[in-house]
């Protein structure tokens, strides 16, 4: 009877994996169905084109996507794992508790919500549209994500570490860093990738703080273009070219996301196997 | 001697004068290399093409974000940009908030089109009763007799209509309820006019993008774009019997045909549901518009300087795209009023030098 | 330890950070939404009618779309999210697990409006007809009980399942990685077979995983607009059924917050932005206590 159990069970579970994937391979299908006919050389080099004329691209969006994700990681990366250390080590106390009720509820808030609280904040007072304000805008949405997952990961590392460290005479800053942070890096790594894929898709927070810009741009505090406000911009247009040029975007946003991720774990690997000689 | 100088100088200035109102372009001073612009979505085609046409030619980038009309307004409210597009012209309690005064430069002309999804595709005609009677849920079949009597010839089905509409504001949904407003009695006293209405019945979606998406994937579907999300998509869409009862298709000479009335000073007008007898009834202006006095913030003459000329060249030089993309062009009326409104720009009280 | 003391107080000090900024953003809110709260009042959330022209608003059909297509979605997301963390984790190996997980991770970078594309192209349709044979078979069940256009609650509801899915499994599948293996080297001693080690043993340890995992996940299906509002049908009225077309607190301040320009319909967007705020917290407020309760439950035990 147990071993039926298990048995069901496991087929349960792979069928619970099927069912997970299932919507990717049909999206990751479509996309690049509808969007690798677009994928040439003008699509890297040239910056949008007016409707009907050819050899329009997406230079501009690809390097306003870069810009505005880094400096948006520059800020919230630290931040985020600072938050998610603190919830880690004071888990128990009351102020910890209402730390944490607020990271989760900032997780709720619809995106469009922060873009709508930054333009209020920071574009209406600059009076101007900026590539730093979307950065900011992303900011808010991956700090509160990256702490808790940081936080759920460092309650992992296994207490008897801890305990073995501190019985040594090591600080807490010390034993945070050497041994906590080295046993959880596995899972830090992949919750910071996480969220930055996660605001790389945004595009409602960035309607009305970078705006979008049809022209190259690296200014920091002028209107910028990013992948995901192109790919609106041209999903929305009427014209069949550029709505494929979008599915074409999608294409290349995720494959941005996915050299993101792989780089990241072939580094991890890297020096895991570094440190294990 | 004297004599020539004198009348040599007063020939160079002359022509110089000349040359001047000729191409509206003020000698001298330059003028800012960059202008940020939002509103309607209605011309986000066209203004794609100028813009792009004219940083080819001056090199000036004119960056263009198609946020909506109503949006355009708040965000030139807000000062947080240089010009504003929209299809409805601002209400009075906007230019209150906007606290100077506020020109509206039209553009083009375009049309609010009824497309729908039905086998065959047939060319049906419609008219302001069935109209409003579909989108205020009273006619609810296909095969409705008032849809029959004005399609004799069309076999329409015994299907339920859905009815799409606009989710988000609109001046695409403005021009139609106006429209609709001033042809029906029925309408004007359930929904009104507005950029949004109290939809009794049907689907929203967002943008003309997001109706003509819906519209594709709903059969027996029923909807109102602007007549370039149509054509694109190969969407069938009706002929709407006009005020002197002909039943017109919405083309550009028919949209031009439209705006063939009187025109006031602050071109502010609307041409739905026009008198013209070819006239499309439900044809639009759109307009740019932007602060008369432009010193404010921190801005300076150069960018006024920007604005007049991209204007002044959007409604001469500019208007030979229109046609291209299937808006209409300007009436001459209309370019020799907005020729004025134009040259009523001013820095600091100053015109511009 | 100096050291100790320093440290301690820059975590302090960015943990009130992030507690201030959110109380912060609530009063911005507050503040924002004061003219709408002042005309309606707490009753805004049982109105029914949102109609900007006549300038009369309330809450209650979008507080509903948002709490049935979160609520839903997250119901939804816990077994298969769970399940496939541990298939993942448990039951295949190096190489092929990274890959697949890899790819599930994908899902949470693609741009909510490919999301809402997709869905209204290829979702739409296959749901049209699922909810059309529903409709002719099951039309008795008041749930079943609309005319099937495909877009709707339902539409909604699987789009936000889709989306929510990858944050709930990479929290997760961190924490089942951290798993000390002599918990479970343990429980295999004593006979139990891999299903047993996991459902009794494995589970039980991540629980506070679990939650953060889901929390992670209601914080996007509360707070997704893009996909959302192109698959929901955007009627601003109550649903009757899970085949109508309606519309979440999201989906309605995108469409309408930019174009609004009477104080009081933009002062009663934010007023929705609030009730959001309001409700995502007292929901994570009741999931902390039921952790709580849970685990003093264990602890008993």
């Amino acid at each position: 009877m147990r071993k039926l159990k298990n048995l069901i069970m496991t087929g349960l579970l792979a069928l619970a994996t099927l069912i997970c994937l299932l919507p990717l391979l049909l999206l990751l299908y479509y996309v690049i169905k509808m969007g690798i006919s677009s994928i040439n050389l003008d699509f890297f080099l040239n910056n949008p084109k007016p409707m009907g004329e050819a050899g329009g691209g997406m230079l501009n969006s690809i390097i306003g996507t870069i810009i505005v994700l880094a400096m948006a990681s520059l800020i919230g990366i630290p931040i985020g794992l600072v938050t998610g250390i603190y919830l880690a080590e004071n888990k128990g106390t009351k102020l910890a508790e209402w730390v944490r009720l607020a990271t989760e509820v900032l997780v709720g808030i619809p995106s469009i919500v922060i873009g709508i609280l930054v333009y209020g904040w920071l574009v209406k007072s600059m009076k101007t549209f900026s590539a730093f304000s979307g950065s900011i805008a992303l900011t808010i949405i991956m700090i509160p994500i990256l702490a808790r997952s940081t936080e759920e990961v460092l309650l992992m590392v296994p207490h008897t570490l801890k305990e073995a460290a501190y019985a040594l005479g090591a600080s807490r800053w010390k034993t945070q860093w050497m041994i906590v942070m080295k046993t959880a890096m596995g899972g830090i790594v992949s919750a910071i990738l996480s969220s930055i894929g996660r605001i790389a898709g945004e595009t409602a927070p960035l309607l009305f703080t970078a705006f979008g810009n049809q022209f190259f741009s690296t200014k920091l505090f002028r209107p910028i273009s990013t992948l995901p406000i192109q790919i609106f911009t041209y999903a929305r247009s009427p014209n069949i070219v550029q709505n494929r040029m979008a599915w074409a975007g999608s294409l290349l946003l995720v494959g941005m996301v996915l050299v993101l991720n792989m780089s990241a774990k072939w580094i991890g690997y890297v020096v895991l196997k570094r440190r294990n000689k | 001697m004297k004599k020539n100088l004198l009348v040599s100088t007063g020939i160079l200035l002359l022509s110089s004068m000349i040359m001047v109102s000729c191409t509206g372009k003020k000698p001298g001073i330059s003028e800012a290399k960059e202008l940020n612009g939002a509103g309607a979505t209605f011309p986000k085609v066209l203004y794609e093409k100028y813009f792009d046409q004219y940083y080819q030619q001056k090199q000036v980038q004119v960056n263009y974000q198609a946020v909506g009309s109503g949006a355009g307004i708040n965000t030139l409210i807000e000062k947080t940009i240089d010009f504003g597009a929209t299809d409805a012209p601002m209400k009075a309690d906007e230019e209150e908030k906007a606290g100077s005064s506020v020109i509206h430069i039209p553009t083009s002309l375009g049309a609010v089109v009824l497309t729908y999804n039905l086998d065959g595709n047939p060319k049906l005609k419609l008219n302001a009763t069935v109209i409003s009677g579909i989108f205020l849920g009273t006619i609810t079949k296909w095969n409705d007799p008032l849809l029959q009597q004005l399609n004799p010839e069309v076999n329409l089905p015994s299907a339920d209509i859905a009815v799409i509409h606009r989710s988000d504001g609109s001046g695409t949904t403005y021009t139609f309820t106006e429209y609709l407003t001033k042809a029906d009695p029925n309408w004007k006293k359930a929904l009104g006019t507005g950029k949004t209405v109290n939809w009794p019945v049907g689907l929203g979606g967002k943008g003309n993008d997001g109706v003509a998406g819906l519209l594709m994937q709903t059969p027996y579907s029923i909807g109102y774009v602007e007549l370039i999300y149509a054509t694109q998509n190969n969407l069938p869409y009706a002929l709407v019997q006009n005020k002197t009862g002909h039943f017109v298709e919405p083309t550009m000479e028919s949209v031009s045909k439209a705006a063939d009335t009187t025109l006031p000073d602050d071109l502010k007008v609307s041409i739905t549901d026009t008198n013209a007898a070819e006239g499309y009834p439900i044809s639009t202006f759109t307009w740019i518009i932007l602060y008369r006095e432009q010193r404010y913030n921190n801005r300076d003459i150069a960018k006024a300087k920007a604005a007049y000329n991209l204007l002044w060249w959007m409604i001469h030089e500019g208007q030979e795209i229109n046609e291209t993309l299937q808006f209409g062009r300007l009436p001459d009326l209309a370019v020799q009023k907005a020729e004025r409104l134009i040259q009523q720009i001013t820095f600091d009280g100053k015109a511009l030098p | 330890m100096k050291s100790d003391k320093l440290f301690k107080i820059v975590l302090l000090l960015f943990g009130v950070l992030i507690l201030a900024f959110s109380v912060g953003i609530f009063l911005q809110l507050f503040s924002g939404a004061w003219k709408s709260i002042q005309q309606n009042g707490i009753l805004f959330l049982i109105k029914q009618v949102w109609d900007p022209n006549q300038e009369i608003y309330g809450a209650l059909p979008f507080l509903v779309g948002t709490l049935v297509t979160a609520l839903l979605s997250v119901i939804f997301s816990l077994p298969l999210s769970i399940g496939s963390s541990l298939f993942l984790n448990e039951y295949i190996k190096g190489g092929w697990s990274v890959i697949i997980s890899s790819m599930i991770d994908l899902l949470a970078s693609i741009p909510s409006v490919v999301y809402g594309l997709w869905g209204l192209f290829v979702l739409v349709p296959y749901i049209r007809i699922v909810e059309n044979w529903l409709f002719q078979n099951a039309r008795l069940i008041p749930l079943f009980n609309s005319e099937p256009y495909g877009v709707g609650i339902l539409s909604a509801t699987v789009i936000l399942l889709i989306m929510i899915l990858p944050y709930s499994i990479s929290v997760i599948k961190e924490v089942l990685k951290m798993v000390p293996n002599d918990i479970k080297e343990a429980g295999y001693a004593l006979g139990a077979n891999k299903w047993e080690v996991l459902q009794k043993i494995v589970l039980p340890y991540i629980k506070s995983g679990i939650f953060a995992g889901v929390g992670l996940s209601l914080g996007r299906a509360l707070g997704e607009t893009m996909a959302v509002t192109m698959v929901i049908g955007n009627r601003n009225a109550l649903p009757a059924s899970l085949f109508d077309p309606a519309n979440t607190l999201a989906s309605v301040i995108a469409n309408e917050f930019y174009e609004a320009s009477s104080t009081l319909h933009v002062s009663s967007l934010i007023y929705l932005a609030l009730v959001l705020f309001v409700f995502s917290f007292l929901i994570n407020f009741m999931m902390r206590l039921i952790l709580k309760r849970i685990n003093a439950g264990m602890i008993r035990k």
